[in-house]
């Protein structure tokens, strides 16, 4: 998805806007014309000020520009082929998945589904999905669990420790 | 014992060794598939380093990253796509040189060239560090914080046709950078009351997740159908290539030369090196007409253009704690983990560390070729993996590995977030480098300029009176200055502005 140059510098001058209002609130150190908001406060301005030149700049393409050039969005070829659009929701998916779940299914459960919805999504041979799944998951396991000691959780298999 | 004796016992230890060579393996697989590239390798490599002793941590990373730009140049050279960034500059003149049936001159270029760029930025490396070091002993405040003010401004400049993209992108970074309770009052900022993000984000979840994450959801909704390997067998890769060190020597010198300069910039890495380097050998060359169909002269010069940029992007990086490109600014993020905090005093106080990291860079580059040659042996059982089990398999491995450095599903979810937004900004023209620069020195920025304006204590003209601090002021308006002055001035005389 590709956005005018314009909606971007909108977004990142209301970006600057609020964070330098945010910032007001932050305390003075005792003694001192500066404090935690002094850093922040220039990065802000600095973001509204290239919003308004990116807000620019891109009304200037749009003027100069006509067709597709023009618009204030356009979308890759992928996004009209519903294959695509899935693999890129379970790219992400899995990943959501793994961080709400795996305390309480465990690094192995999870592992195993996480690998073998994403070799389905792009095209890996049925047969082969979950022993690779299931072989990768135990060997990735094996080596940050036992040889580099990452306390990755358990879960529901949690009687077969080792 | 002698600094370099202690140097040599760190670095010829067998555990040492064996890290290297597993490395470079890792280093030549990662760089020899497109879509990995060399700073992915690096940002992957950084949760297994995170339990190694400092020496083999930097070991490994040092001769994964020298691999991995040189096998770049292998699926470039037999499928035209290239395999790093960094191969992208002489690729199509590395394809045209396969269908001439020179593949082999083309990759032994790529290989010994690659060595020989690599050894000159680790000699300029050698030369130039420790004299800088003594130099920035006498740095205060204000002349760290022009330095690191400079040090943003040229990577902006240098890694985009779009420097305001650039600046927005570095922009950013630094207000990554100012979240948490790492600030000079220790006031707990942008953490909206929780209690993981106090400690900021972690630097390692915000690489992966940039790089490596990043490049998986670009694979996804990839369109393109797989590219096909030239099936021609290939002879033998070192046949000429004395011959062609003996006719392009002074290409060769000003490769290393551009590529130790262009690294050693901050933000400008070994992919704009090859690019420069490319561009001006075609613009030197005795014969520019052959450039594009299979000449071999621009790879000669480039390949040792990118190599080099690796040795050079350190200088700044253990120097001032600067990186010069984004592959050494996840590499002062291990630095810091593993207490070697990079600045002038790591040269006074553990000069051995040093002498190792040389020795390390020297070693890398020269078990490069044996290495290299049997890589290209195999390369093309290694463009056979299957990229769609590969794929989702990184992207586990990036899962646990961001999680490992402190053990929290918080840490995968800044991965995750990183990862869905490097890939956003970079499809509308941000790109992603200076970034991660603003990331890596936001906190360093932020101190000098606080108490550069307390010893200042209120009066502007103290960050410009002391010399160093006003001359690298001054390098850093005209920076900025120049381009628009330079713009105005032309338009003045009347010439067309391209």
């Amino acid at each position: 998805m590709k956005f005018n140059d314009a909606v971007w510098g909108a977004l990142l001058l209301l970006f600057g806007i609020v964070i330098l209002i945010h910032v007001q609130s932050f305390p003075k150190m005792p003694g001192q014309h500066v404090g935690p908001a002094l850093f922040p406060g220039i990065i802000a301005a600095g973001l509204a000020v290239c919003g308004i030149l990116l807000v620019l700049k891109g009304l200037a393409t749009r003027r100069a520009a006509r067709g597709d050039a023009a618009a204030w969005a356009s979308f890759a070829p992928w996004t009209r082929d519903g294959h695509y659009v899935l693999a890129l929701a379970l790219t992400i998916g899995v990943n959501v998945f793994y961080i709400l779940t795996v305390d309480r299914l465990g690094f192995i459960v999870v592992g195993v589904v996480y690998l073998a919805v994403l070799f389905w999504v792009f095209g890996v041979d049925r047969r082969w999905l979950l022993p690779i799944a299931i072989v990768v998951t135990l060997g990735i396991h094996y080596a940050f669990y036992k040889l580099l000691k990452v306390p990755l959780p358990w879960g529901i298999l949690q009687r077969f420790i080792y | 014992m002698g600094a370099w004796e202690q140097a040599f016992v760190l670095v010829f230890q067998p555990y040492n060794i064996l890290v290297m060579l597993a490395a470079s393996l890792f280093g030549l697989f990662v760089g020899a598939i497109p879509g990995l590239t060399a700073t992915m390798a690096t940002a992957l490599l950084v949760p297994v380093t995170f339990f190694m002793p400092p020496i083999p941590a930097i070991a490994a990373i040092v001769t994964a990253t020298a691999m991995a730009i040189f096998s770049g140049d292998i699926p470039g050279c037999l499928m035209r796509m290239p395999g790093t960034p960094a191969s992208a500059a002489y690729t199509d003149e590395a394809y045209a040189m396969t269908r001439k049936g020179q593949a082999e001159t083309a990759l032994g270029a790529g290989l010994i060239f690659s060595a020989i760029g690599g050894l000159f930025g680790t000699a300029v490396l050698i030369v130039a560090a420790p004299s800088l070091a003594e130099f920035a002993l006498k740095f205060s405040s204000f002349e760290y914080f022009w330095l690191v003010l400079l040090g943003l401004t040229c990577a902006v400049f240098m890694t985009s046709d779009r420097p305001l993209k650039g600046f927005v992108s570095l922009l950013l970074g630094l207000l990554i950078a100012a979240v948490g309770l790492d600030n000079p009052a220790a006031f707990p900022r942008f953490t909206f009351g929780s209690t993981e993000m106090m400690g900021g984000l972690g630097m390692i979840p915000l690489m992966i997740g940039m790089f490596a994450v990043s490049e998986i959801i670009r694979y996804a909704v990839d369109t393109n159908p797989p590219l096909r390997i030239t099936d021609k067998p290939l002879g033998n890769v070192f046949k000429g290539m004395w011959s062609l060190a003996r006719k392009y020597p002074m290409q060769v010198l000003r490769g290393s030369v551009l590529g130790t300069t262009v690294g050693a910039l901050p933000g400008a890495g070994a992919d704009i090196a090859a690019w420069m380097s490319y561009a001006i050998s075609k613009k030197f060359s005795k014969e520019p007409e052959k450039f594009g169909t299979g000449h071999v002269e621009g790879i000669v010069e480039s390949g040792s253009a990118n190599n080099s940029a690796l040795a050079g992007a350190w200088i700044p990086a253990l120097v001032f704690g600067i990186p010069g490109d984004s592959i050494t600014a996840i590499i002062i993020g291990v630095l810091y983990m593993k207490n070697l905090n990079p600045g002038p005093t790591l040269f006074t106080n553990n000069p051995q560390n040093i002498y190792a990291v040389y020795l390390l860079f020297i070693i890398a580059n020269i078990i490069m070729i044996p290495l290299g040659w049997w890589c290209i042996k195999v390369s093309k059982q290694i463009l056979k993996v299957p990229r769609n089990i590969l794929m989702p398999v990184i992207m586990l491995f990036c899962v646990v590995g961001s999680f490992a450095i402190n053990n929290t599903a918080f840490d995968v979810t800044v991965m995750l977030v990183a990862g869905i937004c490097a890939y956003v900004f970079e499809e509308n023209g941000f790109p992603i480098a200076p970034a991660i620069l603003g990331v890596v020195l936001g906190g360093m920025l932020e101190e000098n300029l606080v108490s550069s304006v307390i010893k200042a204590d209120g009066s502007v003209l103290a960050f410009f009176t002391r010399p160093v601090a006003g001359t690298l002021a001054a390098l850093t308006l005209a920076v900025w200055f120049l381009p628009l002055l330079m713009r105005r001035l032309r338009r003045l005389a009347g010439v067309q502005v391209a």
